[in-house]
């Protein structure tokens, strides 16, 4: 079979033509639906920012919460609740919402402000320059150097800025491993100045994190929770919800689904058409490699060698040209939302799979029909 | 008397149905024999090309049968004929059929290769062949590249790589000018052919009649007559 395997291959490569013709076709759809997939993915992932960076195990919230950004203000009480549940190692309140900077050279900039848990800290972003404890500094914050950091005015420690007519003074810079959805820059503060600044209704608490004493009271929390009135997510359920409310309750979803099945259709159109007129030209070839004596089942594997091979070759070209042009994206705009994941790698391949899948159907439905009687007739 | 190497008998063979119905071959009876070449010969259309594809299990008869060594060969499955084919008959087709992005030697290599042989074992033990037919030093080369001459000796070469008992030649000299047609089919008969071996040839080209052992002439799908005997003359 190795033998038969190489006839194929090189009956494959060594028509350039055709196989550049092949390949071009699986790498420019290969390339579109990870292109498209990785930006659906990119926004995704920057939806959950806050959550991914304040990284607690679980998030307790008003039920109609949807997303990390629409956070319903809960009482007090909640947190005392949570406190005291079974299974409860500790929780912390956690205040998440925007305010309107006035800065210095008098113009407004929205910026996210993320309050924490004063007594705690729980959340605190890894520090690029200052020391975390001046976050209790009189109107202390510290900046996120992200890639809306700049919205600021570039401010360095020291600098100044209002609102809603207190001062603030920057105290620190922070990085964090996503930066926001929104494109405005982030603010961290701890809980009791954020409430005192920021003009609120009358319920505060954005969010209760908790930590559990062990991953298996986890259910038992949410139990508890849910009696109270409230909902409580794990980390990673809590970016499902987010992720599920961009995919199927806004526009983002239906409109990136559009485009990468028409990427697959125009990969599947270019490729199939492409492998079955090769098939087509070495019709004669294949009918003499029956007359001679080849089996059915070895033209078949001749054929779904080709195939695969030219898909995985164009999958690989096409994986390597969409993480060059998001890498060299990324080098010039810091807030490019594209990433790449085994998720959408393993879409493009199943996609992929699926065309080869196709193509190679096509061109063994061919080849077994062919007469070789039809060879001798010339 | 030598064995016998193919024998058919009673292959009737017909295309198309009812009013399209048409009638290649009637109740054909033939013997070819190890040690000889055989010529079918006749008109366009006369069926001489059906009854080659029939004798080489290639086309299923209507009705007969072709015992081949002794094997029925119409009685095999699709996959153990396609295995006696690959063991037992090597086939020069008219228009050649070789494959244009695979050199000389590779194109040689496909019966040893079928034969699951490893594939550079299978290439240099072609060059062995393409020696045989006078072509070693075209081993590397693209069959694109060589005279319609040469490209028929690559055939035959890949017809006997496969060490085949039986040669079934296509109109060998359909695509030459006279003078190679003759060398060619001289050749075949001084070098290829030997008392271990049948060459079945179907031709209308009477310049190469002289290196026939027999020649049976066809019309109409029938088998109507010997025109020469060789080891009668």
């Amino acid at each position: 079979m190795k033998g038969i395997l190489k006839l194929a291959y090189k009956l494959l490569v060594n028509d350039k033509a055709k196989f550049s013709a092949l390949l071009v076709g699986i790498t420019f759809a290969v390339f579109l639906m990870m292109f498209i997939t990785s930006m659906f993915i990119g926004v995704l992932n920057h939806s959950s920012a806050t959550v991914i960076n304040i990284g607690a195990s679980m998030w307790v919230m008003d039920p109609a919460v949807q997303t990390p950004a629409n956070s319903i203000g809960m009482p007090d009480y909640v947190l005392d609740a949570v406190r005291s549940m079974q299974g409860v190692k500790y929780a912390v309140p956690l205040y998440s919402g925007t305010a309107l900077l006035k800065l210095p050279d008098g113009t407004y900039q929205a910026a996210a402000v993320i309050g924490l848990d004063d007594t705690s800290l729980f959340g605190r972003p890894a520090l690029l320059e200052g020391k975390i404890e001046n976050i209790y500094a009189e109107n202390g914050f510290i900046a996120v150097h992200d890639a809306d950091f700049a919205k600021l005015g570039n401010p360095h420690i020291g600098s100044e800025f209002e609102l809603n007519d207190h001062r603030g003074v920057i105290v620190g810079m922070a990085k964090v491993s996503t930066s926001s959805l929104f494109g405005i820059p982030t603010l961290y503060t701890t809980y009791e100045r954020a409430i005192q600044y920021i003009p609120n209704p009358r319920y505060t608490i954005s969010y209760v994190l908790v930590e559990p004493k062990s991953a298996s009271d986890i259910p038992e929390i949410k139990r508890q929770v849910q009696a109270l009135g409230y909902l409580a997510l794990t980390k990673d359920e809590f970016i499902q919800k987010t992720s599920d409310f961009y995919v199927y309750q806004t526009a983002f979803g239906i409109n990136l689904s559009i485009m990468t099945l028409i990427s697959f259709i125009v990969g599947l159109s270019v490729s199939g058409q492409t492998f079955y007129t090769f098939i087509l030209e070495n019709l004669e070839r294949f009918g003499a490699l029956k007359a001679i004596g080849t089996k059915s089942r070895a033209l078949i594997a001749m054929i779904l060698f080709q195939a695969t091979f030219t898909a995985l070759a164009g999958y690989g070209l096409g994986v390597g040209l969409c993480a060059l042009l998001i890498g060299i994206a990324k080098l010039r705009l810091p807030a490019y939302f594209a990433m790449l994941t085994y998720a959408n790698l393993g879409l493009a391949f199943g996609m992929v799979v699926i065309i080869a899948a196709i193509s190679s159907y096509f061109g063994i439905r061919k080849v077994l029909q062919i007469d070789p009687f039809e060879i001798f007739r010339g | 008397m030598p064995d016998t190497a193919i024998k058919a008998s009673g292959l009737v063979k017909w295309f198309g149905e009812a009013e399209a119905k048409t009638t290649a071959l009637t109740e054909v009876n033939l013997e070819a024999y190890f040690g000889e070449m055989v010529y079918i010969v006749g008109p366009s259309g006369s069926g001489k090309t059906t009854l080659l594809s029939v004798l080489s299990g290639i086309l299923r008869p209507n009705s007969g049968s072709v015992l081949v060594e002794g094997t029925d060969i119409w009685a095999l499955d699709a996959d153990r004929l396609a295995e006696f084919r690959l063991n037992k008959i090597g086939f020069v087709f008219q228009d050649y059929h070789l494959f244009p992005r695979l050199t000389t030697a590779e194109n040689v290599a496909i019966p040893l290769i079928l034969k699951r042989k490893d594939w550079d074992e299978s290439v240099s033990e072609a060059v062995k062949y393409l020696e045989i037919v006078g072509l070693k030093g075209r081993a590397q080369l693209p069959p694109v590249k060589l005279s319609g001459g040469e490209q028929q000796r690559v055939a035959i070469a890949r017809a006997i790589a496969g060490k085949p008992d039986i040669l079934i030649m296509d109109e060998p000299t359909a695509s030459l000018d006279g003078d190679t047609g003759r060398a060619v089919v001289s050749f075949v008969h001084g070098n290829i052919l030997n008392a271990k071996r049948c060459i079945v040839i179907v031709t209308h080209d009477n310049r190469i009649y002289e290196f026939a052992d027999r020649i049976l002439k066809m019309e109409n799908g029938r088998l109507t007559g010997i025109e020469k005997a060789r080891h009668e003359e």
